[in-house]
């Protein structure tokens, strides 16, 4: 470009125009009650005063039913059952796990709304219904984000039953 | 046509900054108070539109998560404008009109707090030759103001007037931002924001929401005494380029508010969202509004602009005032891009 700069006869064919825009993002008053909570290790959900299902994480509103959550928490055990999981051959970033890894989505215990995290696990060992468990980053550097959390792993117990996670695949 | 009515009204307060409370957080209560207002649920609604912007909140697809304050399951019908609210709502009436729907939700909402928003809006520009420059909202709509009184066609004292006839009016809103008992002296002997504009020529930034419920025929009577019906309503978008308009006047208000039938009769009340005041002359005149109209009552966007929800707004505004028996026929206006290009008008009437 700066070489046709002196010569006006030369179409410009290319213009390049940067665009940034700086934001002071706010989670929410709902989320930033999760990420605090998260901080400290623990797992906030909320009940739907509609139905009484549990939504995790907890958001300001049931996008069922549309009514606010209000207060009152329940908490969540890091516990669940992988109830769907793809395996993943392509490597992406921010992902602490070996090729091929599996992409996982597990209901905690106690929930109705699935989280979707990965698995360190072989990927011909990893089923449906099999039960995991989080695997938290070292307490010293917990923070408000669920990043607290590197993977999920398969767990000794036995696999839950297909009817109790057949409506969340 | 159907007859079609505005039976149902909520807004939150305009605010410079909800800090804790994100976009959904703040129209929750909003959509809460308008089912009781109404008595209508989820279910009632044949058609949900929605106006709002993400570029305010910096993040794609950002509107979907609106929907959490409505409730989306069963499926809903519903759709969404990257505009203000009060093009969701000529959507919904369009829809109406089409006999999809009986019964519609609409509602509008932004957060500009969370980022800076005159420069926010540069990126409502011509992207090649104009918006790399990164002209900010309040230099452009400066310029502009300058066009006009080099023009002749208005004074800065005119402009003062504006904003003190707004923020008077205002001290009876409860949800406005800036409102109070201001001088035309006192402001013209502010320094300027960006020459000719002074702050007080310019609206606030306010985050907010708002939402409408539109009905047809005897569905409106039975959901309000005094249903709000829209007789006309009209939208005119000018050229991109600002070179190519005539930007001493708003041509796309006049062909809009002629559309709509605007001069068939006395206005009452007109409600503007003009966001700075020698745009808000420019409307008047467009709208061809004498001394027999009252112009904003609730102090228009010069007193709340809570973008993406103040043009929707001024057409709630509107119609409370018919609802209350207060006025017979009124005019909303709603403004969208840069210098006044779109604009769309409503005009409610009581019978």
């Amino acid at each position: 470009m700066s070489d046709s700069r002196e010569d006006s006869s030369e179409p410009v064919t290319v213009l390049r125009t940067p665009i940034s825009l700086d934001y002071a993002y706010s989670a929410g008053q709902s989320a930033s009650r999760f990420l605090r909570a998260i901080a400290e290790g623990k797992l906030l959900g909320q009940r739907c005063p509609v139905d009484g299902r549990v939504y995790f994480p907890s958001r300001g509103a049931c996008p069922q039913h549309g009514v606010a959550f209000g207060e009152e928490t329940v908490a969540l055990p890091d516990k669940g059952t992988l109830v769907t999981f793809s395996v993943v051959r392509v490597p992406s970033e921010n992902i602490p796990l070996d090729l091929p890894y599996v992409t996982a989505n597990v209901l905690l215990d106690g929930s109705d709304t699935i989280l979707m995290h990965v698995l360190d696990a072989k990927p011909e060992e990893v089923r449906m219904g099999m039960r995991v468990q989080a695997v938290w980053k070292p307490k010293e550097e917990w923070t408000t984000s669920t990043a607290n959390i590197m993977y999920f792993r398969p767990i000794d117990e036995p696999d839950a039953d297909y009817e109790t996670y057949k409506e969340h695949i | 046509m159907r007859e079609v009515a505005v039976v149902g009204f909520t807004q939150s307060p305009s605010v410079r900054r909800e800090p804790d409370r994100n976009e959904v957080e703040v129209l929750i209560p909003v959509i809460h108070a308008l089912r009781e207002q109404t008595g209508l649920s989820s279910a009632d609604f044949d058609f949900i539109c929605s106006g709002s912007s993400d570029y305010l909140a910096g993040q794609s697809f950002a509107f979907v998560s609106g929907l959490d304050a409505v409730g989306a399951w069963p499926p809903v019908c519903e759709s969404h404008v990257e505009m203000d609210g009060a093009w969701a709502l000529y959507e919904a009436w369009v829809k109406i009109q089409m006999g999809y729907a009986d019964v519609a939700l609409v509602y509008g909402f932004g957060k500009p707090s969370m980022g800076d928003l005159p420069l926010t809006m540069a990126l409502q520009l011509d992207p090649y030759s104009v918006m790399p420059l990164w002209p900010d909202a309040i230099s452009i709509a400066g310029l502009q103001a300058r066009h006009c009184l080099e023009s002749g066609s208005m004074s800065e004292r005119d402009m003062a007037e504006r904003a003190v006839r707004d923020r008077a009016h205002a001290k009876d809103n409860v949800n406005a931002q800036v409102k109070g008992d201001f001088t035309v002296d006192g402001i013209l002997a502010d320094p300027y924001l960006a020459n000719p504009l002074r702050k007080h020529d310019c609206a606030p930034i306010s985050d907010g929401a708002s939402a409408v419920i539109l009905a047809a025929g005897d569905r409106a009577s039975e959901l309000c005494d005094r249903p709000a019906w829209i007789r006309g309503i009209e939208h005119v978008c000018e050229p991109m380029d600002l070179g190519v308009r005539d930007l001493g006047r708003s041509r796309s208000t006049e062909i809009a508010a002629e559309k709509a039938g605007v001069r068939s009769d006395k206005v009452d009340v007109a409600e503007l969202s003009a966001p700075f005041t020698h745009q808000e002359i420019l409307v008047e005149r467009a709208l061809g509004l004498g001394d027999s109209t009252t112009i904003n009552p609730s102090g228009g966007a010069l007193a709340g602009n809570p973008i993406m929800a103040v043009g929707l707004s001024r057409i709630g505004e509107c119609a409370t005032r018919i609802w209350s028996g207060g006025a017979d026929r009124t005019v909303a206006h709603a403004t969208s891009g840069p210098c006044l290009q779109q604009n769309l008008v409503c005009v409610l009437e009581g019978s």
